[in-house]
């Protein structure tokens, strides 16, 4: 009872704040109401038993990626300064393209019944997460795992090479 | 626990969150807006595969790994993007696309 009055819930707030993300015209709201959207769905985790993505959730997304989006905000426009929104006209061809896309996309997925498999509760804890991501079994994501760290330092030096001043051509 | 939530409640959540990602991308005219709108759509494909995995396949683990894999590819994207983002303002001093017309034709 109680986990679908939250699961409504978070739904709720994943449904509006994101409509108020790509509706509000001042910028830095935007970027609160992502964060509100993030929030919820760390929660929706969390109503999955999902401890640890939720925590993920919580620290990369939540807590990263959105800070990283607030500093830029300030560093790139002022706070007074209101978005420009597309012509009416854009704007409606936009929200019938989309309407029309999640019509098909929902048509077809109410259509389809998926049969959950409730026999198994997994207890799940960071233990079997952690074995498996450095596991190079059969189900091991060792090779992932090694993927993504070098890809997180190549855009780490990336960014950093990309936003640095230049210089020479100062000078 | 979860069976009196269908999955298709997840699916509906998510196919919302996504388009209207996709409509934050199509009409926002600025960089950084247009980025957040990219992050619901990534943020809606999590809930996917995380639903997925823990009503089809609750002993396996595919549905986590491609979860994080996504968020720490969320992370990288972000980070270039903003950075990028940051040189555009420097050279142009604006953000909106409109404004970014420099190698147009």
């Amino acid at each position: 009872m109680l986990n679908e009055v939250m699961f409504y819930l978070f739904g709720a707030m994943i449904l509006t704040f994101s409509v108020l993300t790509v509706t509000t015209r001042r910028i830095l709201r935007a970027a609160v109401y992502l964060l509100f959207v993030l929030i919820s769905t760390a929660g929706l985790y969390f109503s999955l038993n999902y401890n640890f993505l939720a925590a993920v959730q919580l620290t990369v997304y939540a807590g990263g990626i959105v800070v990283l989006i607030i500093f830029s905000i300030l560093l790139t426009s002022h706070l007074s300064e209101r978005a420009v929104m597309a012509p009416l006209k854009q704007s409606i061809f936009s929200a019938l393209a989309t309407l029309a896309g999640a019509t098909l996309t929902l048509m077809t997925i109410l259509r389809f019944s998926f049969v959950p498999n409730t026999g198994v509760d997994p207890q799940l804890n960071i233990t079997d997460i952690g074995n498996s991501m450095v596991s190079y079994n059969r189900d091991g994501y060792a090779l992932p795992f090694e993927v993504i760290s070098v890809l997180l330092l190549a855009a780490m030096i990336g960014a950093i090479v990309v936003a640095k001043k230049e210089r020479k051509l100062k000078e | 626990m979860i069976q009196n939530i269908p999955l298709s409640y997840y699916l509906v959540i998510s196919t919302f969150m996504f388009f209207i990602g996709i409509y934050g991308f199509l009409t926002r005219r600025n960089l950084i807006t247009m980025l957040m709108s990219i992050e619901l759509i990534l943020n809606s494909v999590n809930i996917n595969f995380v639903a997925f995995n823990r009503y089809l396949y609750p002993q396996q683990l595919q549905g986590h790994f491609f979860m994080l894999i996504v968020i720490a590819v969320a992370a990288a994207e972000a980070a270039v993007a903003i950075a990028i983002i940051i040189n555009i303002y420097r050279n142009f001093k604006s953000i909106d696309v409109e404004n970014v017309d420099e190698m147009k034709y």
